[in-house]
């Protein structure tokens, strides 16, 4: 009997109860108030922190003016002037101001992920510096070239300075080695639009040579790059750099481009072996053109290939999408604790400590797993689509032979560097 | 039409300002897309101190040495302790100010009477290393008034924070450039 009047008082009560649970819950999250806060009769002040602030944001602007104003003394210097000497002073300039001044950030080359965060993630809001980084050097690359490549990234600065003695890589490997920019820039995209990680900025190679700071695998790696780059100039715009598949696209429709005689080209061949990136497109006249049906027939093979390639690429990246979401810390942390319950053995890492305490549920976590899982299913799919796509239409311009009457620079892959201007032969004198 | 019949009406050319324009549109859309997520200040990295659990990875993981975080003092939330958690190491002998006793390894912490029974702790910027012990130890046994913050005199603002990447309790987040801080004693600063 006792029990069951007990039980509408407790019904009743239970607003009450949760309530005093509650601010008990409360006062034992909020309340590390242990020791209440003295009152003093001496007259004690409080003594107050300095707050230091970031320079101002003024700044951040300053360095887009400083970036605009360099690409277009750099595109004075390729396409105008033709100075080797100027662009040189140019790379010196650069890699002063935004590699050892202002330490490498922001860079365009980081700025791609920015954007693909912003794209696709509502939580976050691009700063408009970024996007400006990101934008201006595309669009002096469709109107220009590749001038920023050639005397303002400070990356590309770096590199082309110590680039001294320019061997040629076997066409082979050269060819093999440019496609790891387009999986590079795939993987970025993907891992940043994912909110996971900005593998640009943590692999940035020479960041540490700005900073004079660096962890020992990423200055090792910087050093290795700069070392072997004495002998195969720029590695790291050639073989790694994602920006630089942004900037080849985008150079390919270039309005204007740094050109390797002033005039007229007589085909003489001199620049024939002037370009250390391979950059340069010999002339092709129909007379030195044997007659072949075999590429033509290879032309439509693989015309035909790429819609293949393509959807075989999706088809591969969506199926790698949980084994790529590893680079995503909480999908790191959700199979952890999974192991964690699976071997029985509890776990050290400091991550699983921090859940642990922090009062999240498993469920919680799982289902945070699961949602990430599927963006990057969702997202993969389109890298491999890409990835695809570039490798179809990069075999397919393998057996494209164009008609030329003259030695002229590969629009996508040329640097601006000027390298090519002393060895042609006809000068201009105005 | 045929081919070479005019200059400028090749199919060459005609593929590459097709290609000009696909390529352009999408360059001049993206901003137009960001229009609403764009902040014209930008942000800076904070540590958020009712996040932080204190595990010190912040001192081994920025990309500068001494890393940009340290330990800053809410005053007004301290308990002006004698015994305290953050500067004296667990289970000394003695309460002094003699180095075998103090928690902090660098010493950037001045221990200054005030009244009875009060003591002021001061944290000395220039020495602190961030390596987060007196935080710690303040957050278990005292009031939690010791915490973290990304000083930002120091911080060079990378684009991808490394103590961000590496904290386990995801308390590094970006916040407004124009209020760089969380301060824990916020709410508390009137008498």
């Amino acid at each position: 009997m006792e029990h069951r009047e007990n039980k509408p008082r407790m019904k009743k009560n239970l607003p009450v109860i949760l309530f005093m649970l509650f601010l008990f819950w409360h006062s034992v999250l909020k309340g590390q108030d242990r020791f209440p806060r003295p009152e003093f009769e001496s007259g004690y002040v409080y003594a107050t922190n300095q707050m230091p602030a970031q320079r101002a944001g003024a700044w951040e602007y300053f360095d887009v003016v400083v970036l605009i104003c360099a690409l277009i003394v750099t595109t004075w210097l390729a396409l105008k002037k033709r100075s080797r000497q100027g662009l040189i002073w140019m790379s010196v300039f650069s890699l002063l101001y935004f590699g050892f001044y202002r330490q490498g950030c922001i860079c365009s080359v980081g700025s791609v992920q920015n954007v693909s965060l912003a794209l696709f993630n509502d939580g976050y809001t691009i700063p408009l510096s970024a996007l400006l980084f990101f934008i201006i050097p595309l669009l002096f690359a469709l109107a220009f070239g590749r001038v920023f490549c050639a005397g303002v990234c400070p990356l590309g600065a770096i590199q082309e300075l110590t680039g001294f003695k320019p061997l040629k890589l076997p066409k082979t490997i050269e060819i093999v080695l440019t496609s790891v920019p387009f999986i590079y820039l795939a993987l970025a995209i993907l891992f940043a639009s994912t909110n996971s990680q900005f593998i640009i900025c943590r692999y940035d190679p020479f960041i540490g040579i700005f900073r004079l700071d660096a962890p020992y695998t990423m200055i090792v790696f910087g050093a290795l790059l700069l070392l072997s780059g004495i002998f195969v100039n720029r590695p790291y715009c050639r073989y790694l750099c994602p920006y630089g598949v942004l900037l080849n696209i985008f150079s390919r429709f270039a309005g204007k481009h740094l050109t390797i005689t002033p005039a007229e080209c007589t085909n003489c061949r001199l620049c024939e072996e002037a370009c250390p990136y391979d950059a340069i497109v010999p002339a092709d006249t129909d007379q030195d053109r044997e007659v072949q049906p075999e590429p033509r027939k290879q032309f439509i093979l693989y015309f035909l290939l790429i819609p293949l390639i393509t959807i075989s690429g999706g088809i591969i990246l969506y199926n790698l999408a949980p084994t790529l979401s590893g680079v995503n810390s909480t999908v790191r942390l959700a199979r952890e604790i999974r192991l964690e319950k699976m071997t029985g053995i509890e776990s050290v890492l400091k991550t699983v400590t921090a859940f642990k305490e922090s009062g999240k549920t498993e469920t919680e976590l799982f289902a945070e797993e699961g949602l990430i899982i599927r963006q990057f299913r969702k997202a993969s799919k389109w890298a491999g689509i890409f990835l695809g796509l570039s490798l179809g239409i990069g075999m397919v311009s393998l057996v494209i032979r164009n008609k030329r009457s003259e030695y002229k620079p590969h629009k996508g892959k040329c640097y601006s560097c000027g390298r090519c201007f002393k060895y042609c032969p006809i000068k201009v004198t105005s | 039409m045929t081919e070479g019949k005019n200059k400028y009406q090749t199919r060459r050319d005609f593929v590459k300002k097709t290609g000009n324009i696909i390529v352009a549109a999408p360059l001049l859309l993206i901003p137009v897309a960001l229009a609403k997520k764009m902040s014209v200040s930008g942000y800076v990295w904070q540590i958020d101190p009712f996040k932080c659990t204190q595990c010190g990875q912040c001192k081994t993981n920025c990309v500068l040495t001494p890393s940009a975080s340290k330990c800053v003092h809410a005053f007004r939330m301290c308990g002006y302790c004698d015994l305290c958690g953050g500067y004296l190491r667990q289970g000394v002998k003695t309460i002094s100010t003699a180095a075998e006793n103090q928690l902090c390894p660098t010493g950037a912490i001045t221990r200054k009477f005030v009244e009875e029974p009060y003591f002021e702790y001061t944290i000395n910027e220039n020495l602190c290393d961030g390596c987060a012990k007196c935080v710690k130890g303040c957050a278990d046994f005292g009031n939690g008034s010791l915490y973290m913050q990304i000083r930002h005199d120091r911080c060079v603002n990378c684009n991808d924070c490394s103590i961000a990447r590496s904290c386990p309790s995801d308390a590094i987040v970006r916040v407004a450039a124009s209020s760089p801080y969380i301060q824990k004693d916020k709410g508390k600063n009137n008498e």
